[in-house]
């Protein structure tokens, strides 16, 4: 019990000493005060898939610390969870894109909840075959004529140039998943758009074993997932065309050379929940251990230069109290 | 109702005692007790029913049972509403079930029933009764991490990971002992007396299980039977595992299919809006697995009535 009180007054040490920046003593009394003392409530977290585990890690590590706080997690998709965070139901929303301002922004906007986008990681789709279907490179057109919309591609062959013959099996995410809007963005120019005809899910475990027991399997999912399954999966590289063509790996992704397939992930908390202390002490402890929770949580870390930005964001809205 | 049938007892026992009142609250709670099942079946028809017409203004009926195209989850002209890959999904993976299920069971039955001494009956009958009682989800394990990989690849069959074939033939050893168990039981029930008097005119073991009991016991086999398809056809966890998830119009069982309760397992889990049109399309395939299930019963009413023998 001593070694948990210890740890919790180092923690608070720590928050106040980053709360503190702005107002010089008295301000870095008043939250060392309120953070000594243990947090409680519930925290609900929703969205992303992609984020999903990131945030399930962040939730773990940060009840070891503060084990009165409960911290939900679910993963409705970035849409779905938008909707629900929009509706006020839901206090942090995970996001694999930023919030849309045509559709999603207006609706939150409505209801009278304010938000601020942080970015906690960093994603990269991964394009995987079954290990008998050895592909280097896919470049854009190719990945294209495989996924667009009527594609009557069934043969490895068909979809360009020097590829091998093979049978397709093909693996991907639900629609509601947020890296299937990215993908089908970013492959076949216009979110949503996809043939319809391959093996769906949304469990992304599903699709690994789709593709590593399936016979001229090839599909796609969060590049994490190929990371836990890397001996049973081929990875293929990617690019606009032959030359540029690179496999993912977390440079790659963190400094976005691994195009198209990379991107950022964030998290939006509600103005109104980073009032609650537990609320501001979790969105700070996730940009101040971003690299820990990444590592637990199998996802690509944001570089330095990244969480500086997003410890900056963070400190500004706690300070904004 | 409970009011005359209370006053009846009243008048039967003149004076209200405190034992006519006692039974008068056990026929209440007993009433209560089967009004829960007929209240909560009329209030699943009534959500899916609301749901399904809602479903009907915006995709023609016509659509729906005919297209043979399925992609609700997809957005504007892609988007197509066609149940029938999701129908034929069922019933190919159900066939597949009850081609190993139907046999396999009624050999079961008979050989407990007619030819097993028994000891051995005593003990073959619990761990089938086990069998039944194993969750639905190991089954689905079963099939996709040992029956596929170990068994199917290994003979040589070019399965994919998700594949009907396993999956129905798994989903034909989870129906197996719903079957054998029921079918046994009215094989038994059938009085010995049938089977001494074929004895004393000469006939042997198996003349007098297929001729006499199987006959005799026909009612009951229906019903084992149909309650076998019923289970098939319903049957979610299992084929969500491992029979993959792709709508499916084919005929070649080592494709990935897609079944109607799989389907709604599987979409319920994403995030769907409420209201949406694809959230209406889990309670038209809803309300359909309802009345296949349904004219399943009815049949199986019908034939049980239609082949049942009395026995003194």
């Amino acid at each position: 019990m001593p070694a948990l009180a210890a740890v919790t007054a180092a923690l608070a040490l720590g928050l106040a000493a980053c709360g503190g920046d702005d107002e010089p003593s008295s301000g870095g009394n008043a939250s060392a005060g309120s953070a000594n003392e243990e947090l409680s409530g519930t925290i609900r977290v929703d969205g992303s898939s992609t984020v999903f585990p990131f945030a399930e890690a962040a939730g773990e590590l940060f009840n070891e610390e503060q084990p009165g706080v409960q911290v939900t997690v679910g993963q409705s998709g970035t849409g779905g969870g938008f909707e629900k965070f929009c509706a006020g139901e839901t206090d942090i929303s995970d996001a694999s894109r930023p919030i849309k301002d045509d559709e999603e922004a207006p609706v939150c906007e409505k209801a009278g909840i304010k938000f601020e986008e942080v970015q906690v990681a960093n994603d990269g789709i991964a394009v995987v075959t079954n290990k008998s279907l050895t592909v280097d490179c896919l470049t854009v057109d190719q990945l294209k004529a495989i996924w667009e919309p009527k594609s009557k591609v069934n043969n490895l062959e068909d979809a360009g140039d020097g590829l091998p013959a093979s049978p397709l099996k093909l693996f991907g995410p639900g629609t509601d998943s947020g890296t299937f809007d990215f993908f089908t963005g970013a492959i076949n120019g216009e979110e949503g758009s996809s043939r319809e005809d391959y093996e769906a899910s949304e469990d992304d475990n599903q699709l690994v074993t789709g593709v590593s027991g399936t016979a001229g399997g090839l599909g796609y999912f969060g590049f994490s997932y190929y990371e836990a399954n890397v001996d049973k999966l081929n990875l293929v590289a990617v690019g606009e065309d032959a030359a540029s063509c690179k496999k993912p790996d977390s440079a790659s992704i963190q400094d976005g050379s691994y195009k198209p397939l990379s991107r950022p992930l964030f998290m939006y908390p509600s103005d109104k929940a980073l009032q609650r202390p537990e609320v501001k002490a979790f969105m700070e402890f996730v940009v101040n251990n971003y690299a820990d929770i990444a590592k637990a949580a199998k996802i690509v870390p944001m570089t330095d230069a990244q969480a500086q930005e997003s410890k900056t964001e963070v400190d500004k809205l706690a300070g904004v109290q | 109702m409970a009011d005359a049938s209370l006053a009846s007892g009243v008048r039967l026992v003149r004076t209200p005692t405190p034992r006519s009142r006692f039974e008068a609250g056990v026929k209440i709670a007993l009433i209560a007790a089967s009004l829960v099942s007929v209240l909560t079946t009329l209030c699943i028809v009534g959500s899916l029913l609301f749901e399904t017409l809602s479903f009907f203004g915006e995709v023609p009926v016509f659509d729906f049972l005919f297209g043979t195209k399925w992609s609700p989850t997809f957005a504007g002209e892609q988007a197509s509403f066609g149940v029938l890959p999701l129908l034929w999904g069922t019933l190919y993976l159900s066939l597949i079930a009850l081609a190993v299920a139907v046999p396999l069971g009624l050999l079961c039955a008979i050989y407990l029933s007619e030819y097993a001494p028994p000891r051995i009956r005593k003990t073959i009958k619990p761990v089938l009764e086990l069998l039944a009682g194993v969750p639905t989800i190991v089954f689905g394990y079963f099939a996709l991490t040992f029956f596929t990989p170990a068994i199917l690849q290994a003979l040589g069959v070019e399965v994919g990971v998700y594949n009907a074939l396993s999956a129905g033939l798994i989903m034909g050893l989870l129906v197996l002992p719903t079957i054998a168990s029921i079918a046994e039981d009215a094989m038994s029930a059938v009085p010995q007396s049938l089977r001494e008097g074929a004895f004393g005119l000469g006939a042997n073991r198996m003349q007098v299980a297929l001729r006499i009991v199987f006959p005799a016991a026909l009612s009951g086999i229906v019903a084992a039977l149909v309650l076998g398809a019923s289970r098939a056809i319903g049957e979610t966890v299992l084929v969500l595992v491992a029979g993959g998830q792709s709508p499916n119009l084919g005929a070649d069982p080592r494709e990935s299919y897609q079944t109607m309760a799989a389907f709604i397992a599987s979409i319920a889990r994403g995030d769907i809006p409420t209201g949406s049109i694809e959230y209406k399309t889990i309670f038209a395939v809803g309300f359909t697995l309802f009345v296949l299930t349904f004219v399943l019963n009815l049949i199986s009413i019908r034939l049980v009535r239609k082949y049942r023998q009395v026995y003194e």
